[in-house]
Order: C-alpha cells, then structure tokens, then sequence
C-alpha cells in the first residue's frame, strides 16, 4: 500500500535476533544511558537560597509608592478599584490635615487600602490605571500563609520603604520594574 | 564437662563480633536507604534529599523517626500473631547470613588471634543458602496473615519466584563449588587471596548468581511482590508504622549481606586487588592489614550496592510470565550448561590438558 504522506514510520514485527533476545546488550546500554546522567548537570533551582531570575515583565505583589521625598503618592481616587477586573482592591479615602504635608503628597490619601491577595490576578490593571503612579507591581509573589486574612494585604504591607530614611530597602523595593519616579505608567 | 565450660574469652569476643555485625547491618542498610534515594536522584539528574542536615545526610534518620511516630495499625480480619511474625522473621532471616561472612582475616589483641567472622561454619554457603530461603517466609507469613487479595498476591509471587530462582542460583553455585572444591567462605576468600578470583574462572556463574540474587532480595526489575502499580503494595499493603519499616529494612539488609556474599564468592572477599597480603602482613603488621582489607571489602559491597541501585534505576519491572521464562528455561538451563563446561574443563585439567 502506498503511503500517503511522508511521515508514515514503518513498524517492524520481525522476530528479535539473537543478539536482542539475550537482553544483556540493551540493559548494558540502558545502564550506559543513566550512568552518563551522573555528569549531568541537573536543573534544580534550590528554592529558598537560590532564586529563579523572574523575567523583567512579571508582574508580582503590588506596591503602594512614595515619591521622591517620601510622601505616599496614593489620592485614593479609586480609579484602580474600578479598574480591578476581580475587584480585589477597597480603599477608605481621607482628607490631609495641616501638618501632614510631609505624609502625603495629595490633599486626599488613603486612610485604608487593602487588596486581597487570594482575589487578585495580577493582571497590572491597577498600575496601569493609576494616575499618580501610586501602585505598581513588584517582582515578588505573596508568600503562603495559614489564613485568608494573612492573605489581605493593608498599607502596612504593601508601602514602600522611605527613600530617605531606607534608601537601600526603598530601591530593593522599587526593583528593575520601576518606572522613573516623575514618569506616569500610562503615557501611551 | 570440658563441653559445657564456657570459655568467657571467646565467648566475649563473639559478643563484641556479633553486636557489631549486627549494628553495622542495621547503620549500612539504613544509609543505604538514603544512598538509594541520592543515586535514583543523580541518575535523574535531581538533587535527592538535602533538607535533613549537611547533604541531608539525618534523612535516614527523619524517615526512621517518621515511622515510628506513625499509628500502628493491624487490621481486623488479620491473624494478629501471624501479622506481627512476619516482619520480625523478615529481619531475623536477613540479619542470620550476616554470621558466616568473613569480615576480614584476624585481628591480634591481648595475645590472642580474632577472627573477623562470627562462625566459621564449614558448610557456610550452604547455610547461606538455607537462611535465604527461610527469608520467603516472613514476606509468606505477612503477606497471607494480612488477609488481603493484594497481599496474598505480592504474597505467592514473592514464595514462587525466589523458589525458582533458588534453583538456578544454586546450580551455578555447584560449578563454582566445583572449581573452589570447599563451601566453607573463608576458605574461598583464602584460595582467592592465593589466586585470580572466582569471577574469573567463573564469569557465568557470576552473572547467573548475579542475577538471581536480585531477585531473591526482590529488588528491580524482580520487584514483583511489591508491584504498587498492580498490586497497591504487595505483600505489605497493610502494614503501617515500624512493622512496614522492618520490610523495607529487611530489604536493604539483605542488599548488603547478599553483596557481601557475592564479593566473598567471586571478587576475592577481602583480598587486597593487585598486593600481596602476605608481604604486607610482615611489612605493617596483622592489624593494620585487617583493617585495610575490611575497608576494602566494605568498599567492594560499596560498589555492589551501587550496582543493586544502578540497575534499579534503569531497567523496569518484568511482566510475571517473563519472570518465570527467565527462571526456568533460560537461567536453570544456562547453569546446567556452565556446570557441564567448568566440569569438563576440570577433567581436562586433570588430565593435564589430554582427551
């Protein structure tokens, strides 16, 4: 019968030969095969001391931003709760106080702002939605934890250290994902 | 009466012998459990265990400590004496070959010659034999007091298949016994010392023995009785806590002592490869000799159970009718065959090479 593409593999049903029914020179060569894997290099990454190298598009645990100055930059305008395909995001906005111009950078902040870490998908709406550049998203991902509420992530959590008092924790923080600070997320 | 004194000297001596056979036995095959587990990983190109201390080396240890943390369960409908039996006769039977095994040739304290091996039974392989055999029955009498289709299964086969293989690994011992003309092990080790060793005067046998004693420590690709593909776990599904440590135990002590039997047999026991261990002895002294030549052997059994695991890692299991084709009409015939040659060839040597 012709063959009617050129990628038919024609199995043989022949009987085996001597050589092949003694088995001994297949299960030499199959030793030969694991032996050499002995020098190969395996691919583990031990994960607590070593860390895969995250690509420079991955989106992980958001961050609430401060500017240059240290203040945060969130005006709790909500646009990333709308934004937020899973809604995941709530935040209570409140008005700053005289005096608390070294806190906040708007007249309004956010007096809470938390976002569920179980909800969220990490699809960056919310970075790309704001307009202060407040919140992005960072290189890592939420660490397990034992309850639901340990997965509700709050200001605390989430806020950048103080680029003047931390400066190094503040660019550990910011990552290679960071936009320059007087840039905005969504000029395009 | 001079039979029933007990001379308190050799009587202690043994102890010591006895207790460290016993003791090494147990601390061998449980890090030969980690060392498995490290191989099978090298040969997959994986890490293995390395949590459990510097290169995990308390695994073995945590897995101890884990099983005998675990609920101990015998099950309703089980013979409960006959359940308990069957793993202590597992481990009795794996630890008994460990008596005739010579450890090394002697050691010379307080003026007195000590032998490395705990009897010197001038019927020693056959003893072996008899041990290894008795060793179906702690798997028989587990795996048919836990009263359990699977365990019964894993049951018969392991019974069936060490039966069969006992018989090929007994007729190509015969050739070997033939050329070497004692059973007692030590004399064995003591002509290979003089000699070439056995394995090369007797390459079939070898490989016919090799085989063979894989399969009567149930290892792969014999591991049938375990099948936990087809048969959930064999002999011990039921078996919980310590009780299924002491099978999975017994399996590696029987590892060891069936390496430490094929390397006395056929690769020279604790003979010194390339040296001649009598010059040394006169150059350094009895006890340093019988200390290299133990650490020699231990490394020789090394490799052997490196080779126990290599193989497991690389062939599969065998179907059950392949298992027993390969038994009985290719290895019992093969041994014959080799039994007819090295007798022929003993014949002819005694003839000095005439017809």
């Amino acid at each position: 019968m012709q063959a009617l593409t050129n990628r038919v593999k024609v199995v043989s049903r022949k009987p085996m030969t001597f050589w092949e029914r003694m088995y001994l020179p297949a299960i030499f060569k199959g030793m030969a095969i694991t032996f050499s894997h002995i020098f190969k290099k395996d691919p583990t990454i031990s994960y607590p001391e070593q860390k895969r190298p995250f690509s420079p598009v991955f989106r992980g645990l958001q961050i609430l931003n401060r500017d240059e100055e240290g203040r945060e930059r969130c005006t709790a305008c909500g646009l990333c709760a709308v934004a937020c395909p899973a809604e995941a995001i709530t935040m209570e906005a409140a008005e700053r106080q005289p005096g608390q111009e070294h806190l906040y950078r708007e007249e309004k902040y956010a007096a809470k702002y938390e976002i569920n870490m179980l909800r969220c998908i990490f699809c960056g709406l919310c970075e790309e939605a704001c307009p202060k550049d407040a919140v992005y998203l960072s290189e890592t991902f939420a660490p397990s934890n034992f309850q639901r509420k340990g997965f509700i992530y709050g200001k605390d959590d989430m806020l950048i250290p103080d680029p003047k008092q931390d400066p190094e924790g503040y660019k550990k923080a910011l990552g290679s994902r960071a936009k320059h600070p007087e840039g905005h997320g969504n000029e395009h | 009466m001079d039979l029933l004194l007990i001379n308190w000297a050799v009587f202690t001596e043994k102890l010591i012998l006895i207790i460290a056979v016993v003791s090494g036995s147990l601390v061998i095959a449980m890090y030969s459990t980690y060392a498995e587990r490290k191989v099978a990983a090298i040969l997959q190109d994986r890490k293995g265990p390395n949590r459990a201390g510097p290169f995990g080396l308390f695994q073995p240890l945590a897995d101890g400590l884990k099983l005998f943390f675990k609920e101990e369960i015998i099950p309703n409908f089980s013979s409960k004496f006959l359940f308990i039996l069957g793993p202590c006769l597992a481990m009795l039977t794996a630890m008994m070959i460990g008596a005739v095994i010579p450890w090394g040739n002697m050691l010379h304290f307080f003026g007195r010659n000590i032998s490395l091996q705990i009897a010197d039974v001038n019927i020693g392989i056959l003893y072996v034999f008899g041990v290894v055999s008795m060793g179906v029955y702690g798997i028989m009498i587990g795996g048919w007091a836990s009263n359990n289709k699977f365990s019964l299964f894993g049951a018969l086969r392991a019974a069936s298949q060490i039966i069969s293989y006992e018989l090929a690994m007994g007729l190509a011992l015969i050739a070997l016994l033939m050329v070497t003309g004692t059973l007692s092990l030590k004399e064995m080790v003591g002509q290979q010392m003089d000699s070439y060793w056995n394995f090369f005067k007797q390459p079939l046998g070898f490989l016919i023995f090799l085989i063979c004693a894989f399969a009567e420590c149930n290892r792969t690709p014999f591991d049938l009785a375990e099948a936990e593909n087809e048969l959930v776990g064999g002999y011990h599904t039921e078996y919980s806590s310590m009780k299924l440590g002491f099978y999975l135990f017994a399996e590696y002590i029987n590892m060891f002592l069936s390496s430490a039997v094929m390397v006395s047999l056929f690769f020279g026991g604790y003979d010194i490869p390339f040296l001649n261990d009598t010059a040394l002895i006169t150059k350094i002294g009895v006890n340093w000799v019988t200390i290299i030549q133990s650490v020699i052997l231990f490394m020789k059994i090394a490799g052997f159970l490196f080779l126990f695991m290599w193989v497991r890692w690389t062939i599969p299991r065998f179907r059950y009718d392949q298992l027993m084709n390969l038994g009985w009409k290719i290895l019992i015939p093969l041994s014959l065959f080799n039994m007819m040659i090295t007798g022929a060839l003993i014949l002819l040597k005694q003839n000095h090479w005439h017809f």
